[in-house]
């Protein structure tokens, strides 16, 4: 939808081999991918086919082997101030406050904690925890903290976030309402989003731009524009019709790939 | 189960001694169990010139409480960077694995060679035997720390003194708060057993060895019975903060 011609990550011949004790594992090959301002991608692809990696590697946790990858036109060699990162799950520090937890960014950065107050209080507002700043992260649901983990994500108000999976340890009905609220945060604020997942039916509820990846060696498979208008109907014969043919996309890439 | 459970078996005990006392018939073998209460009831009062029950208690908290702090200011520091910095570990394992297992008490005889008969001995007998547990379980609960609870400090641009400050140390806090409760644990024992030595002038051991050669039992089992519930209620304090300070560590799942 928002396509701008800015672009804020680009890889180029992205490579990542791994040895470990059976010899060297190529877990990215060859990747090429561009985002550009504003849309939302998703990673998607069967597992162990580097999405994490890929992931990781954006957001400046690993480095490619060979070829580059930039954002905002400067070679990665570390996280960017200008991106932020969501993980599936554990890592909200229990020891904080949700309050805490979401300044995080803003400490780091020595912000001054009245300053810090008041951006983490409007964050917790817009997703919906401004009652629970002062609760422990083990005193919240897990939607709830994924929650947290998304007002944190944007406290810095980084104009990329990379999301790895971070609603597959939710229930199905929560995990479709945290899409819903990601949806309209992600308009409300114009973010770019990487979000990585190994659901289909996610992938098209979510995303402008569907990258599939293969399975070992990882490179990417095809590139899937989605422009269904939101909020999407997941019960909709078009929605049916794009879910079934990624579905035997990814099906037919598995069967290619025993070793699994 | 409910508190006064806890109490039946320290009860019968007690019984069960009380008899054996009137059985055997003889002070010097076992005493009676008022006759040691009775010493409880003047803890000011000097036992034979060795000084009073509640004197000699300070004292031994006080040297314990000496040596456990200088233990902690080597060990906690040392174990953080030896936890974060696997180089300085793969370094330093074979010495602490070597190090670790000798008893306290087998450093008697260096520790007077080195120091001489006196406070800097019990000192570094009770240093010795605190710093390796607080040790050891400070690098195993840094190198314990998730890797995606560093790597979220990272994704902020954190600094190496920010890793530290804000996840390493508290992230590790229960486990080196686990470690610092052992290490007393062994410290409390470790002053009892130096201040037996020959050439001491104070504290609880002291107290124990010189009225047994006076055949004072019950004052024997008077300081032993104080050293137990000094313990006990050290042992309380560092459950209590950990109960408070570190309830996360529990509920976090």
């Amino acid at each position: 939808m928002t396509d701008c011609d800015k672009i804020w990550v680009r890889v180029e011949h992205a490579t990542k081999k791994f040895s470990t004790r059976k010899g060297e594992i190529v877990a990215l090959e060859d990747v090429n991918l561009e985002i550009h301002e504003g849309q939302f991608v998703c990673l998607l692809g069967p597992s162990g086919c580097g999405k994490t990696t890929l992931h990781r590697m954006i957001g400046g946790l690993d480095i490619p082997t060979s070829g580059t990858i930039m954002i905002d036109g400067k070679v990665v060699d570390g996280p960017s101030p200008k991106m932020t990162m969501v993980f599936q799950e554990y890592s909200l520090y229990p020891w904080r406050t949700v309050a805490e937890n979401v300044g995080l960014g803003l400490e780091m950065n020595d912000i001054p904690a009245k300053e810090r107050l008041t951006e983490v209080m409007r964050e917790l507002k817009l997703v919906g925890l401004d009652n629970f700043a002062d609760s422990y992260p083990y005193e919240l649901s897990g939607g709830m903290r994924q929650r947290a983990a998304v007002a944190r994500a944007l406290v810095t108000d980084p104009a990329i976030m990379l999301m790895d999976e971070p609603f597959g340890a939710l229930d199905a009905q929560t995990r479709n309402k945290m899409q819903r609220e990601l949806l309209s945060i992600w308009q409300e604020t114009m973010k770019t989003i990487l979000f990585v997942t190994h659901s289909v039916d996610e992938a098209v509820y979510l995303a402008d731009k569907i990258v599939i990846l293969t399975p070992r060696p990882g490179t990417v498979h095809e590139i899937y524009e989605i422009d269904l208008p939101r909020p999407r109907d997941r019960t909709s014969v078009e929605f049916a019709h794009i879910r079934k043919s990624l579905l035997h996309t990814i099906e037919e890439l598995e069967a290619g790939n025993e070793n699994i | 189960m409910k508190w006064y459970s806890k109490l039946v078996l320290p009860v019968l005990f007690i019984v069960a001694w009380d008899i054996a006392a009137t059985l055997i018939n003889n002070a010097f073998v076992l005493p009676r169990v008022v006759s040691v209460l009775a010493i409880f009831t003047t803890p000011f009062e000097d036992m034979f010139s060795f000084g009073s029950l509640a004197e000699n208690s300070i004292i031994s908290i006080y040297r314990v409480s000496l040596g456990f702090i200088i233990a902690c200011v080597i060990a906690v520091p040392l174990g953080i960077l030896l936890g974060r910095y696997q180089i300085f570990e793969d370094f330093s394992d074979g010495l602490i694995q070597i190090l670790r297992p000798i008893p306290p008490i087998a450093w008697v005889p260096l520790s007077l060679a080195w120091f001489g008969i006196g406070f800097a001995a019990i000192e570094f007998i009770i240093v010795i035997g605190c710093t390796f547990p607080i040790l050891v379980n400070t690098i195993d609960g840094v190198k314990r720390v998730k890797k995606s609870w560093i790597e979220t400090a990272m994704i902020y641009r954190a600094n190496e003194w920010q890793v530290m400050n804000k996840v390493i140390v508290p992230a590790a806090g229960p486990a080196i708060w686990s470690g610092l409760r052992v290490g007393f644990g062994i410290a409390w024992m470790s002053v009892v057993a130096a201040e037996m030595l020959p050439g001491t002038t104070q504290g609880l051991g002291y107290l124990i060895m010189q009225t047994y050669g006076w055949g004072q039992i019950q004052v024997v089992i008077a300081g032993m019975v104080a050293i137990g519930i000094i313990g006990v209620l050290m042992d309380l304090f560092f459950q209590f903060v950990q109960k408070h300070k570190f309830r996360w560590e529990s509920l976090d799942k």
